[in-house]
């Protein structure tokens, strides 16, 4: 905050503040709002900017007659595996690049980065003949072992900080002070390492709980669904009439909500983790 | 500091320590190779090699081949050189395509750095108040799933009980009440612009903020004292220091926007289909699930992939000089 700042000045700063702030969550909040309100409303001439006369009824019919809890039950077991798989795995071999020095080591390093930046919208066709010739179409396996490759890189470049910044000289104390190796990294480093792992587990999360072209291609069949794929199918069934838009808005609201409630934990680290040192200048 | 005492235990299990962390000496003196972080690459290896390194050379073999409908039901895939990437390279609808997304990605990221700069500028102006309001109308923004970005956008653009139309049409002369955005090519991938703006904006603008945090009060006082402009400060201070931060996001910004997909699709879904409404994502998708001609789709994703990756390559560069320093 400049101390040179006048008060009309910062008034309009202010001002200008909010009215960004309308712009960029207005989306979010007319999805919310329509959510609530039924469909006759909606498609009235005037808009309805407040929820009032609304009630639970989008809810209700989403989520006891659409299948969503199936959708959800698919995007739990596949995030589920995902997320298990990929953090032990990242975990470990974060552990490997930061503390040990070895032949090879930059080239896995490389490796890693490399397969993050590869675009998956340009390999799903190739994914899509991989697991169709193991006949994994429409299985939980077939998509989490994707997710999993998709996860990791990542996740190990976001553990390899935690676990850089927690000093070797720690973990040797414990040692000199007649701690086994093991004992000395279970009670000493890991604990300090737990928020780091929470944080890689809600980024893993959130990547494959929202993945959506990867599930599109390897699940083909309509009965079985990732979230995202589900809220497609349930606006395209319901354009086949008149578009239900208080339903669909309800729809979108039950996927979103965790989503955001889950994002809010780990922003920070997010940005730390894809600008990396470039923040620090 | 107390004088150490070290006892015979103690110091074989700082020999210990040692030998985990910078490998084992044998017997005879001579320097063995750790084993313990080749074990513990292997899983994270194993996993990248089935989900990426397979279908990566399935890809590259595939994108030589002939490789249609009948080879799906078991016919051989003869090789045919660089037939693939001929026939698109000569064919005009595949650079109409690759020059609409060259366009495409560069709009959409330079309108994101920009107005993702200034929301952080005015994140600088404000006080806190104003201030974490506008933050947590960001992470609003971007925390939602694309497809949840997607539904309501629609929602938003509908042609009939649409918002934006309605609002439009309250400004005097207009009437845009019954409109379809998504019917005109050009209007369709302006929304889409839009959209990506909108939601990538956010983690420009928390990335520039982050970085201007990083600029010393103190420095600013001393340029304010020894009578430097607004501008100079700016120019001449501020610049210099966030330019790695700006160089990167613009970097990520330019890579995320090559290789948009699902945006597309799922506008395609509210809108229209055609070839005219594709971007390189949309029309590997078709070439492999439409047509299901996976050697064209194979060679045009590896071209996909290669001006990605040529981007990336700037971006690896920088993360592995992090690596080195760490």
């Amino acid at each position: 905050m400049n101390k040179r700042t006048s008060p009309t000045r910062r008034f309009l700063g202010g001002a200008g503040a909010i009215a960004l702030a309308v712009l960029w969550a207005f989306p979010v909040y007319w999805m919310i709002n329509s959510s609530f309100l039924p469909t006759s409303t909606l498609t009235a001439l005037t808009p309805t900017f407040l929820p009032f006369g609304g009630s639970w009824a989008n809810f209700n019919a989403v989520l006891f007659h659409s299948g969503f809890a199936r959708a959800m039950g698919w995007s739990i077991a596949i995030t589920g595996i995902t997320l298990i798989v990929s953090i032990a795995f990242a975990f470990v071999a974060a552990l490997a690049i930061s503390r040990f020095r070895f032949r090879g080591r930059r080239s896995f390093v490389l490796v890693v980065l490399l397969v993050q930046m590869l675009p998956a919208e340009a390999l799903f066709i190739a994914q899509y003949q991989m697991i169709s010739s193991v006949h994994l179409l429409n299985t939980v396996i077939g998509v989490s072992v994707i997710y999993i490759a998709v996860v990791i890189p990542f996740t190990v470049w976001m553990l390899r900080g935690f676990v850089a910044g927690i000093p070797v000289d720690l973990e040797e104390a414990a040692m000199v002070d007649g701690l086994s190796r093991n004992k000395a990294f279970l009670k000493i480093t890991f604990p300090l390492l737990a928020p780091g792992l929470v944080a890689a587990a809600v980024y893993g999360f959130l990547q494959a709980w929202n993945e959506f072209a990867v599930a599109l291609i390897l699940l083909p069949d309509g009965d079985k669904q990732t979230l995202p794929l589900w809220l497609r199918g349930f606006i395209q069934s319901s354009a086949v009439q008149t578009t239900n838009w208080g339903q669909v808005m309800a729809a979108s609201t039950l996927v979103a909500v965790p989503v955001i409630v889950f994002f809010m934990f780990v922003q920070g680290r997010m940005t730390a983790g894809l600008v990396g040192g470039a923040v620090k200048g | 500091m107390s004088t150490p005492i070290v006892t015979k235990d103690r110091a074989e299990s700082s020999i210990k320590t040692a030998r985990f962390l910078f490998g084992n000496r044998g017997q005879d003196g001579k320097r063995r190779a750790p084993k313990t972080p080749y074990i513990l690459i292997i899983p994270a290896l194993v996993a990248l090699l089935i989900g990426t390194g397979y279908p990566v050379v399935w890809q590259v073999l595939t994108s030589f081949r002939e490789y249609g409908l009948a080879q799906q039901f078991g016919k051989p895939a003869p090789f045919v050189g660089l037939q693939n990437y001929v026939e698109l390279i000569t064919g005009s609808e595949f650079w109409t395509i690759v020059i609409r997304s060259v366009v495409f990605c560069l709009v959409t990221a330079f309108a994101t750095m920009i107005i993702g700069i200034g929301v952080a500028l005015v994140m600088r102006a404000v006080s806190r108040v104003p201030r974490i309001i506008l933050q947590v109308a960001l992470l609003l923004a971007w925390a939602m799933p694309i497809v949840a970005q997607m539904t309501v956008w629609t929602w938003l653009v509908d042609d009939r009980n649409g918002i934006l139309n309605f609002m439009l049409s309250k400004l005097p002369g207009v009437d845009m009440i019954g409109h379809n955005w998504l019917v005109n090519p050009l209007s369709f991938f302006f929304v889409a612009s839009v959209i990506i703006t909108w939601a990538s904006v956010p983690f420009v603008a928390f990335s520039v903020y982050a970085a201007f945090t990083t600029v010393g009060e103190e420095v600013l006082e001393a340029a304010a004292i020894d009578g430097a402009s607004r501008g100079q400060v700016l120019r001449g201070i501020i610049l210099p220091i966030i330019r790695p931060v700006l160089a990167i996001v613009l970097l990520l910004q330019l890579i995320w926007d090559m290789r948009v997909f699902s945006q597309i699709k799922l506008l395609q879904d509210a809108g229209s289909f055609g070839s005219q409404y594709d971007l390189l994502g949309t029309y590997i998708y078709k070439l492999g699930t439409g047509s299901q001609d996976f050697g064209t789709a194979s060679a045009a994703a590896m071209i996909v992939m290669f001006l990605t990756l040529g981007l990336s390559v700037v971006y690896i560069r920088r993360m592995l000089k992090e690596d080195a320093e760490s």
